[in-house]
């Protein structure tokens, strides 16, 4: 039997990140769907660099960041105790930010796709804001932010590189599954490294066809 | 219900198109915004709904301020208390028929009525669809559940954009009867944004005519009718006249009824529950109306009237040309051939006669 450890924390990793995500993610993408300024394009290209940068780029400048004599990470220590780096809640936040284009981009799709008009009628019929955002944007996007939930938990199983960086590999803490493979292979474990890696491959296939069956129109557009 | 009053002093540019209205309009029952596509009929409605934020200037109803850029003051659309019906319906596609009347009556303004969704139903003959998903819904249904949705938020203004539109004959003649009983149902004066004639002269008891973003005329429609030749600016039924008219007579064995159009009389087969008195308006398609010269002898045509010729229009592009001509206070169009024009040696203040082939009641949509 193998150790489940690096399986559970994968697990709960990728539920906090898809959580903290959706609640950072709606207004992000609302506002992007809906603003009419120049600084769109920017936050745009922001929300996408995950994307196209090596994660050790990544990886290197959330260290830096989550070091406990930057202002960041001192404020973490002084706040917790703990440091911030090496981690879970470590991983928590460079998941939040690795995993950011896969949560907001699936949702301005949604929500550009919903477009003005619902939103119109709402407001036309006495609903603010709010009230037309909840009960009529979001249920209308539904199969969207289902979309970008499940391409979110499961990039954020998937990464490596920006977790072992920042995490390192802890028992417990900070050793996801991606790195459990990585030190069974070093260790010439191949069994263990198979049945890990064959189970991310299967669950990995499994949610791409679900994404796609059930909805074609919300792919990532950059990657 | 008394007559409130729509302060509108706004200006609206776009790249291609720029808006400016500066009048008070009467609102009492249905009262058509009229106009060619393009003379920003539309963007007017929306800016009184307060959909288009970038409109400048003030925009006052019934004592209330809704908009005064100088002030920077702009009240939002869902505290406007106006119920907006579009072009396209836009039923909520995420909720059945009945979930978006409740989405209406769950947030209507209680101003002194309370939203009555069975009546709706009822009124709007939405039985039965209650379960259906929106998008499943014929072109006719889901505006009749729009009207529906509408009325039940209570609002204290009713703006409709072209609720007709797309829809083919069968389905305007089975919405008709529905916006004619839009009053009672709503009761709320009513905008009513459209381009076809016919149909405003069908609805609605006042008018503002639009051209190139400016309102041309405002005010009851008959004076309106009798000021400005309103057939050209008529989209999809071509040059054509409207009149009041009132009856005098309905005799019952011939099946026809007298018509008084400005002390002269029409004929016409009677409708179906017209009585001595009513006053009805009158559609005539400016390609019924010939003009002859001297009276002519024993004919079918049966509306033959003395008239004066009026304002002609010719261009040397087109084959035909329209004359205007004026009975007893009332004017309609003739539509005529150029080369009629010059035989006939038509010029204006001539008195001729008008033969009308075809007169109908507006609303008929035959």
């Amino acid at each position: 039997m193998p150790d489940l450890g690096p399986v559970l924390l994968s697990l709960h990793l990728a539920a906090v990140t898809t959580v903290i995500l959706l609640m950072i993610g709606v207004p992000l993408a609302y506002w992007l769907a809906t603003t009419k300024t120049g600084l769109k394009p920017v936050v745009e290209a922001v929300t996408a660099l995950p994307l196209v940068l090596p994660p050790t780029v990544i990886g290197f400048y959330l260290l830096i960041l989550m070091n406990p004599s930057a202002p960041m990470g001192g404020a973490w220590v002084s706040m917790t105790g703990g440091s911030l780096s090496f981690s879970f809640a470590g991983l928590v936040f460079a998941s939040v930010i690795y995993s950011l284009p896969f949560m907001v981009q699936p949702l301005q799709s949604a929500f550009e796709a919903v477009g003005r008009g619902p939103m119109e009628v709402a407001a036309t019929l006495g609903a603010s804001k709010l009230d037309a955002i909840w009960n009529v944007l979001l249920p209308q996007s539904a199969r969207g932010i289902l979309t970008a939930c499940v391409l979110t938990f499961a990039h954020t199983i998937g990464e490596f590189g920006v977790v072992l960086m920042v995490g390192g590999n802890i028992p417990d803490r900070t050793r996801v599954i991606s790195i459990a493979i990585y030190e069974h292979v070093e260790s010439v474990e191949y069994a263990e490294a198979h049945i890990l890696s064959a189970g991310l491959l299967i669950f990995s296939f499994v949610t791409l066809i679900g994404v796609y069956a059930l909805n074609r129109s919300y792919r990532l557009r950059v990657s | 219900m008394s007559a409130d009053r729509l302060s509108l002093d706004i200006a609206l540019a776009r790249k291609t198109f720029s808006l400016n209205v500066r009048e008070t309009l009467v609102l009492d029952g249905v009262t058509a915004v009229f106009g060619p596509s393009g003379s920003g009929k539309t963007t007017l409605l929306r800016a009184i709904a307060g959909l288009e934020s970038g409109a400048e200037g003030s925009i006052c109803f019934a004592e209330t301020v809704w908009r005064d850029s100088a002030e920077g003051n702009f009240v939002p659309a869902h505290q406007r208390a106006v119920a907006y019906v579009f072009q396209d319906a836009r039923l909520f596609s995420h909720l059945d028929v009945r979930g978006n009347l409740d989405f209406a009556a769950k947030r209507a303004r209680k101003a002194g009525r309370a939203p009555n969704v069975d009546g709706a139903v009822e009124a709007f003959g939405i039985q039965g669809l209650q379960d259906r998903r929106a998008d499943s819904l014929s072109g006719g249904e889901s505006r009749r559940v729009a009207l529906a949705r509408a009325v039940l938020s209570c609002p204290d203004l009713m703006l409709l954009d072209e609720p007709l539109t797309g829809l083919d004959r069968a389905a305007r003649r089975e919405i008709l009867p529905f916006l004619k009983r839009l009053p009672e149902q709503s009761a709320c004066p009513i905008l009513y944004v459209s381009h076809d004639l016919e149909e405003v002269a069908a609805l609605a008891s006042r008018i503002v005519v639009m051209r190139e973003g400016q309102v041309l005329a405002n005010g009851p429609i008959g004076e309106v009718g009798r000021s400005l030749d309103l057939g050209p600016l008529s989209e999809g039924a071509g040059p054509a006249s409207l009149i009041e008219v009132q009856v005098t007579r309905i005799d019952t064995d011939g099946g026809l009824m007298a018509l008084d159009a400005g002390g002269e009389v029409l004929r016409l087969p009677a409708a179906p529950g017209t009585q001595e008195g009513d006053r009805l308006r009158l559609f005539i398609d400016a390609r019924d109306v010939a003009i002859a010269v001297e009276r002519p002898g024993p004919m079918s045509i049966r509306n033959i009237l003395p008239a004066q010729v009026g304002r002609i229009v010719s261009s040397d592009t087109a084959a035909d040309a329209l004359v205007d001509l004026f009975f007893g206070g009332e004017m309609i169009s003739a539509q005529i051939t150029r080369q009629a024009l010059s035989e006939l040696q038509l010029e204006t203040g001539q008195q001729v006669f008008a033969l009308m082939k075809s007169v109908r009641l507006a609303g008929d949509f035959r």
